[in-house]
């Protein structure tokens, strides 16, 4: 499905297009990307955006974004994910830099934006704790004033790539005795800090992608905090705003539904019944797509217009979620019995792996996926907002 | 229908579990797993001394004649200690093959050794192109004197770098997906010729790529009727592995109700969320369901029922779909930790998933269930 584009957008995305094919890195071409680079190799892309201007699509002109409107941006995000490549740093470009340019002060600013945009600096997320999961509000890690210090105690988990994070951003409780909003501060930790521990969490997938984050006596200088002290719950709630905006995924389930097709093919001969099985089961995927597809541009021609989406991002992440699941799950049955088997990691060891070189990654993402509908708020969690803030319950 | 075990049973039972639980906790299964082996030898010996190795056979076969009954139990309990031990390989498979299709010096020759422990065996029989069908067989056996002579590849054989001797299905006569023609041949796995690539299984358990040029082997059953051999065999595996799924379901059902009332959000137990109370009443019924259909599973494989076949599959379809539920839940209200390596949670996911592949999936045993009950 295509948005209607005038002759101007239309020149945009070829211009995108060609771009694309023209400079996405043949080495970060790999099986599974979320799994197989190196820190240097997944910086590659991030480098070329940058040199083009194009890496952070979200932020205003002044602090280096490319001033692109609704359209444009929605645009780009459509083109770079249909061509399968892998999405900047989002903890930095769209979490952490949108956060500091909006409630940020001048000199964190400047330290700190033109870094995140040459992917000098690699950002991790310090919001859950292992007692905080959907529930974030309940943080615990404490930040006490120590002259122009915090030192900071606490515990962070499901810390996604911090064995590569140079820095963490972090909810702190600065204020035990104020309810539990209204008692959290935002605060920028550097990696290097002494006191500071990445333990890997090995996910049932076989990979490292989230850490465990122990933060004993870190000395936090002041300057890093962000805004105000006790107000980090509104900055938090802005940043997963913006978390949940992209997570309807339709480029990428089209990218696996359109693998997935392959697969069937191989490895199904059309007279067998489960052959039929297989297309009506994709064919509704795909209607599941469709309609997904259609609802996030309609969304997008609202914001175009000025019309705020409101929770609109709850549904895109519900059922954008759902349907890849629905997609890895049925790419794992497809394979048959090669869905037994499962590659090591690390993958650069180049064990063997048996069956067709298609389903040498169906095991991993289908296990891999189980975390969508958990991560950035469970399902649940999203079903509640939009319980409460659309249906009014 | 409810299975009131007798003594004997009860006592299998109770034993089962108490070995599991002195030496197969968590932990162990899982220096287990990491083994070099990625089995113990040590249990396995243990297995043989409390006779869950001779349970199933005949009496007449060495036994203790305990029959899918005595599977069922056996497996349950494996299923809720995650045993990676290839027990349904080397008993379900391979010794009810022998002793179902076996010539009697056969069995006097290979079954005392699959009881005492001392030797392991699993089935070949998938292959590139089989997907889940018994009948598509490509490796080819030729007569040659008193022996066979197998060419060919079979893929995904679970227990093959553990086993010493391996049942081949080989094409001796007919064309690729017929159903005469396939023959079953023992094979040791050692033997010239055989060439194996191990890999890790999903669930921790070891498998292997088995290609064969001019390999020996000893015909088992009647030349030209594997495939009838092998849906039987593939009866009393789904038994088995029924089983199994429903001790890794009981496990999670508990797992999850004990986490929903101790882990906290937003104030309160998570399991005082009405959406998350409604949740695991359907993983109980689901528990309840596939329980009930494994009994009367295996009750149709004690008494040998007509129709027997249709049962299975559909209790592989329903128990499957009911495991996938299940362990999907488990997952989602365990949050994070469910996606861990260190929970056991995911560990079941990861089992459950794998008995979902094994003899077929749950869609192609429900279309299977479909075109038995249209037959009828």
């Amino acid at each position: 499905m295509e948005l209607k584009l005038s002759p101007e957008d239309a020149a945009f995305r070829d211009e995108v297009r060609t771009f694309i094919a023209e400079n996405y890195p043949p080495e970060m071409r790999v099986p599974n990307p979320e799994t197989d680079l190196t820190k240097e190799q997944s910086l590659l892309w991030h480098r070329i955006l940058h040199k083009k201007g194009w890496i952070a699509p979200l932020w205003p002109k002044e602090y280096g974004g490319p001033g692109w409107s609704v359209t444009q941006r929605f645009i780009f995000e459509q083109e770079t994910s249909r061509a399968g490549t892998l999405p900047p740093l989002a903890f930095s470009v769209t979490m952490v830099g949108p956060v500091i340019y909006t409630f940020g002060n001048e000199a964190q600013k400047k330290k700190f934006l033109p870094r995140i945009l040459s992917g000098e600096d690699w950002w991790c997320q310090g919001y859950s704790e292992p007692g905080s999961g959907s529930d974030l509000a309940t943080v615990r890690t404490k930040a006490v004033r120590d002259g122009d210090h915090y030192v900071v105690n606490g515990h962070k988990t499901w810390t996604t790539l911090a064995q590569h994070a140079d820095w963490i951003f972090c909810l702190v409780r600065t204020d035990t005795n104020a309810k539990p909003q209204s008692g959290i501060s935002f605060l920028l930790i550097d990696m290097k800090s002494p006191g500071v521990t990445v333990r890997p969490i090995i996910t049932i997938d076989g990979s490292h992608e989230v850490n465990d984050v122990f933060l004993e006596n870190v000395r936090v200088p002041v300057e890093n905090l962000v805004g105000e002290e006790n107000k980090g719950w509104t900055y938090a709630k802005f940043l997963l705003g913006n978390e949940r905006t992209s997570m309807a995924g339709i480029g990428r389930s089209t990218r696996y539904i359109n693998k997935l097709k392959q697969i069937v093919r191989a490895e199904i001969p059309a007279d067998d019944p489960a052959h039929l099985e297989f297309l009506r089961d994709i064919a509704r995927i795909e209607l599941d797509v469709l309609a997904l597809e259609a609802t996030e541009l309609r969304v997008v021609a609202q914001m175009a217009r000025g019309i705020d989406p409101g929770p609109a991002a709850s549904l895109f992440k519900i059922r954008g979620t759902e349907i890849f699941q629905d997609i890895t799950e049925l790419t794992h049955r497809a394979i048959g019995n090669y869905g037994l088997a499962i590659r090591e990691h690390p993958v650069s060891a180049n064990r063997f792996m048996p069956g067709p070189d298609y389903g040498h990654t169906a095991s991993e993402k289908y296990l891999n996926a189980r975390k969508l509908s958990i991560y950035g708020g469970s399902n649940e969690i999203q079903r509640n907002i939009i319980a409460k803030a659309v249906l009014g319950l | 229908m409810d299975i009131q075990f007798t003594e004997e049973q009860e006592l299998l039972r109770s034993s089962v579990q108490r070995l599991l639980r002195d030496q197969y906790d968590f932990e162990a299964r899982r220096k287990i797993a990491a083994s070099e082996e990625g089995f113990s030898r040590k249990h396995w010996d243990a297995f043989a001394e409390l006779g869950l190795l001779a349970a199933p056979f005949s009496e007449g076969a060495g036994g203790l004649g305990g029959g899918p009954l005595s599977t069922m139990i056996v497996m349950h309990e494996f299923g809720r200690h995650l045993v990676v031990e290839p027990f349904v390989e080397t008993v379900v498979l391979a010794g009810g093959l022998i002793e179902h299709v076996g010539t009697p010096e056969q069995q006097q020759s290979f079954i005392p050794e699959i009881i005492d422990g001392s030797k392991i065996w699993t089935l070949a029989w998938t292959e590139r192109a089989s997907r889940f069908d018994l009948a598509n067989v490509t490796t080819r056996a030729r007569r040659e004197g008193s022996d066979y002579v197998l060419t060919g590849a079979k893929t995904m054989v679970i227990a093959a770098p553990w086993a010493d001797c391996l049942i081949v299905s080989a094409r001796t006569s007919g064309g690729n997906t017929d159903r005469g023609g396939v023959s079953l041949f023992v094979v040791d796995r050692r033997a010239a010729g055989i060439d194996l690539q191990g890999f890790k299984t999903i669930d921790g358990r070891r498998a292997a790529e088995v290609s064969l040029r001019d390999v020996r082997g000893q015909l088992l059953g009647a030349e030209g009727e594997g495939v009838a051999a092998l849906e039987a065999c593939r009866d009393r595996a789904i038994g088995a592995l029924c089983a199994e799924a429903v001790g890794a379901i009981g496990e999670l059902n508990s797992a999850t109700l004990e986490y929903s009332k101790t882990r906290k959000q937003f104030g309160t137990t998570i399991g005082s969320f009405q959406v998350l109370q409604h949740r695991m009443v359907d993983m109980f019924i689901a528990h309840q369901e596939a329980l009930s259909l494994m009994q009367h599973l295996s009750l149709s494989l004690s008494g040998g029922d007509a129709g027997l076949s249709r049962l299975a599959s559909g209790a592989k379809s329903k128990i499957g779909y009911a495991g996938k539920f299940v362990a999907d839940q488990a997952v989602q209200l365990h949050g994070g930790m469910g996606m861990t390596d260190e929970l056991n949670v995911g560990h079941y996911f990861k089992r459950l998933s794998s008995i979902n592949i094994q003899f077929g999936d749950p869609a192609f045993h429900v279309l299977r269930y479909a075109q038995l009950v249209t037959a009828a």
